[in-house]
């Protein structure tokens, strides 16, 4: 029988959610019709203020009171939850259907063990004892392929990593078998291999109990990966929806080709052989030791960066990839001294600042400027955007109005309007303060840029733009640039040389085409093969 | 967790010292002779001279610390020129009412402002709310002695439900004791409930907006669950800490609320004691009072982990 022919778990009709009046439009979804039929995931994919994660809660019954369903049906299995008062919804959550969050790290209780609150789910809905109720638990535990069920069980969350709180967050969903299973960007805060295994879980969970899921996304990574089916949402409305082939491969919608087209492939581009440029930076054995050390506590010692060996000539852009606590980050902040290196040497150009004197160093610090991940909270929100800017240089002596001249200059370099100067942070958007960030680090006139994550919290729309802006500038400053990144498509994309990082070393070296191209680490395949849609060349389609 | 609480304890050490100098100083730095000051203003030469020898004035002042601390430390406070008696006698009397109003404000401010504060946060907003916070701002602004009048005029006076003022002990006659403990407790928790029925408003309204309360009500739990179970717990903690220095703050209430209701407790004592100048009493009471507010939030600390896992020491 195929999945057509089944009455759908979920059909969302017509469904119209309005915002509160002030906000940037009326309806935060408007209009939108799909359903989910049983065994079959769907995916939901837009970017930020699509309104995708408003109609998962608006299934769930857990919009904020702001915001407020106006028209549509939602049947869950022929019954229409915009109709059922609380407490019937109460009863649907977690036996029909269930959601599983974003954030694993903060979506447990962290006063309560992982066993206790798979407990309380099955204390509400069922009359089981506890005896049952614990086998039960322990069985679910054993199912999301958790090791040693019964310690799990006895364990507080902040005891477990991220990838194990969210199967606990899963066996807590799927506890009572519901028929739909709402996934809300479920692993876009873990890391790549993470992710892979967790996708997996899923899709072997859901295909051996035939349940329906609505999965939202943003990542076409991700839906390549896993999705039956497809819908696309731009600022509420559903513009286009189909199967997962035909969406990726032959969009008919011109914001779904842009934003297919926007996904970075994941074989880097050719570049030029390596430039004979002067060397703006190089480490040598660079390591940064932390140890956390109390009067009465025992001292903990984490190596964070060990033994890593790197240079990047002017006009290059040098990659580090690796997952969350590799260390890629510690390097970054070691090099820019942010933070002290224990061990080791850090050359820009001739001089050695790795164990410079605070007061000598100060002269350098105009040499290395970085742009940080999160352009809603690296910017000072109280100051205009224009001081922001010209605080640098005037810090080193610039006059004010000349300052202000290479500011108003820089902002066109970045794409913005120079008249602009004198507005806050707020007022912008999220790629357009990255683009600020970008001109106060480029207002130093620096050797070396890093970027740190600069466009990991961006949409991939406004990633593309900003990762063509920051290889412009590359080019036309002849800047070097330490990029650093989780995301290997970005980092294929904008890289001439990648280094890959796990548990503070440097595993793979190589130019970019090499290391993509014929990994020899066993680390870097790993990486590579964990990539969601990596078997997937997303096209370039004409808007 | 036991070496926790034995290097607490140590650390008190340090902190009862510090208390104990000022003590000490208290009465050597006063404007005058020590003895003249301890005997009264009526004491005769041969008397203070006797009470010099006795407090060992005529020694350095080095020798006269130790041989003080020394005292302290075997439960010798001296004698109570005023009173007639020794110090332990005259706390050993006086310390019943004192303790039970602190406990019964502490079952009351606890017993009413935890509930409302998170009524309060949950229903944010909502007339019951405002009512909560406008209730707060005159907790925190009315003098206790205010208060403490008002509710004797209403129930004691206009209405005859309870008595004006005065202690039965609690082994003697128990209903009367409750009875006179009432108004009393009430005074003093008034402050107490404004204090922390909005700390409590604010950490709780802080939990609620954490995914883990999305978590839960998305399991289907009912609200009563989702708060105080999930919400409550995980808000406990600023909400402890504020009542281990509230302690510090009921010590200060107890003098003026004592006195208002004529409750013979500690307060009072340490009232007559300044107006009398008894020095070896008013010196104890500091003394006594440190350290149970040195312990009090020392428990405070342990019960941390009680509420928070993640809390280890």
């Amino acid at each position: 029988m195929s999945i057509e022919t089944k009455r759908p778990v979920l059909e969302v009709r017509n469904l119209s959610v309005s915002l509160p009046s002030g906000a940037d439009r009326v309806h935060a979804v408007e209009k939108v019709s799909f359903t989910v039929s049983p065994g079959e995931i769907v995916c939901l994919v837009g970017e930020s203020g699509s309104g995708k994660s408003v109609i998962a809660f608006t299934v769930m019954g857990l919009l904020a009171k702001a915001l407020k369903p106006t028209s549509g049906e939602i049947l869950l299995e022929g019954e229409n939850i915009l109709a059922a008062d609380e407490s019937r919804l109460r009863e649907l959550r977690c036996t029909r259907m269930s959601m599983i969050f974003q954030e694993p790290m903060t979506a447990l209780n962290p006063v309560m063990t992982c066993g206790e609150q798979i407990d309380e789910v099955l204390n509400t809905h069922t009359k089981l004892d506890a005896a049952a109720r614990k086998a039960k638990i322990i069985a679910i535990l054993a199912r999301v392929k958790l090791p040693e069920p019964e310690r799990i069980y006895g364990s507080y969350p902040h005891q477990l990593s991220g990838g194990q709180r969210q199967r606990i967050m899963i066996a807590m969903a799927l506890v009572l078998d519901p028929v739909l299973l709402i996934a809300d960007e479920p692993t876009t805060a873990l890391d790549v291999t993470t992710q892979a295994e967790i996708l997996k879980l899923i899709a072997e969970l859901q295909d051996g109990q035939g349940t329906g899921v609505l999965f939202i996304t943003h990542d076409f990574g991700v839906v390549a990966e896993i999705a039956h089916r497809v819908a696309v949402l731009r600022w509420g409305e559903l513009v286009e929806m189909g199967p997962t082939e035909k969406i990726l491969s032959r969009p008919e919608h011109s914001y779904t080709k842009m934003l297919i087209s926007s996904v970075p492939s994941i074989h880097p581009v050719h570049r030029d052989v390596r430039k004979d440029g002067p060397t703006v930076l190089r480490t040598e054995k660079l390591g940064k030791t932390y140890s956390g050390s109390g009067f009465f506590q025992k001292a903990r010692v984490v190596k964070a960066a060990v033994d890593v060996d790197l240079d990047i000539r002017r006009g290059e852009t040098l990659g580090i990839v690796g997952e969350s606590g590799s260390g890629k980050s510690t390097v970054a902040r070691c090099i820019a001294r942010l933070i002290d290196p224990s061990e080791g040497k850090i050359f820009l150009g001739d001089t050695e600042i790795a164990t410079m004197k605070a007061s000598k160093l100060r002269p350098h610090r105009r040499r290395v400027q970085i742009v940080f991940q999160d352009p809603y909270r690296s910017m000072n929100p109280r100051i205009t955007i224009g001081e922001s800017i010209i605080e640098g240089p005037m810090n080193f002596g610039l006059k004010r109005d000349e300052a202000l001249a290479r500011a108003r200059k820089l902002m066109e370099t970045v794409r913005l309007d120079p008249n602009s100067l004198d507005r806050y942070p707020h007022q912008f958007s999220g790629g357009q303060r990255q683009r600020i960030c970008i001109a106060r680090a480029l207002a130093m006139e620096p050797e070396l840029l890093i970027a740190d994550e600069a466009v990991s919290a961006l949409d991939v729309s406004v990633q593309k733009q900003v990762l063509e802006l920051l290889d412009e500038i590359r080019v036309r400053l002849n800047l070097a640039v330490l990029f650093i990144t989780h995301d290997l498509r970005v980092a294929a994309q904008i890289c001439d040389y990648v280094a890959v990082m796990s548990k503070g070393r440097v595993v793979e070296y190589g130019s970019a085409e090499q290391v993509f191209g014929s990994p020899k680490d066993d680390y870097t395949k790993a990486l590579f093969a964990a990539a969601p849609g990596r078997n997937w060349e997303f096209g370039k389609f004409a808007a | 967790m036991i070496d926790f609480i034995v290097r607490r304890l140590i650390a008190i050490i340090p902190v009862l010292t510090v208390v104990a100098i000022l003590v000490f100083l208290m009465l050597r730095l006063t404007p005058g002779d020590p003895a003249a000051v301890i005997a009264g203003d009526n004491a005769t030469s041969d008397q203070i001279a006797d009470i010099r020898t006795k407090l060992g004035l005529n020694e350095p002042i080095w020798t006269q610390f130790v041989i003080w601390i020394g005292d302290m430390l075997q439960g010798n406070f001296g004698e109570s020129f005023f009173f007639k008696k020794t110090v332990a006698e005259l706390i050993a009397q006086r310390i019943e009412p004192t303790l039970a109003l602190a406990v019964c404000t502490l079952i009351f401010a606890v017993g009413i402002s935890v509930p409302i504060g998170v009524l309060a946060a949950y229903r944010q907003g909502s007339l019951l709310d405002r009512v909560v916070m406008g209730f707060s701002v005159v907790g925190f602004s009315v003098p206790g002695f205010v208060i403490g009048y008002c509710l004797i005029y209403v129930f004691a006076i206009e209405l005859g439900w309870l008595p004006v003022q005065g202690y039965i002990r609690i082994g003697v006659n128990f209903w009367g004791f409750l009875e006179r403990m009432v108004l009393p407790s009430l005074t003093l928790s008034v402050g107490f409930i404004a204090l922390i029925s909005r700390i409590t408003r604010a950490s709780v309204l802080e939990v609620l907006n954490e995914d883990y309360i999305r978590t839960a009500r998305a399991k289907g739990l009912s609200n009563r669950v989702v708060l105080m179970r999930h919400a409550l717990r995980n808000a406990a903690v600023p909400i402890l800490t504020v009542i281990g220095l509230g302690i510090a703050i009921l010590i200060g209430g107890a003098v003026v609320t004592e006195s208002v209701f004529g409750l013979p407790g500690l307060g009072r004592l340490t009232v007559e004691a300044v107006l009398s100048r008894d020095f070896p009493t008013i010196q104890a009471v500091i003394l006594m009072f440190s350290v149970v507010y040195v312990v009090v939030n020392l428990l405070i600390d342990i019960s941390y982990t009680l509420f928070d896992p993640r809390i280890r020491y």
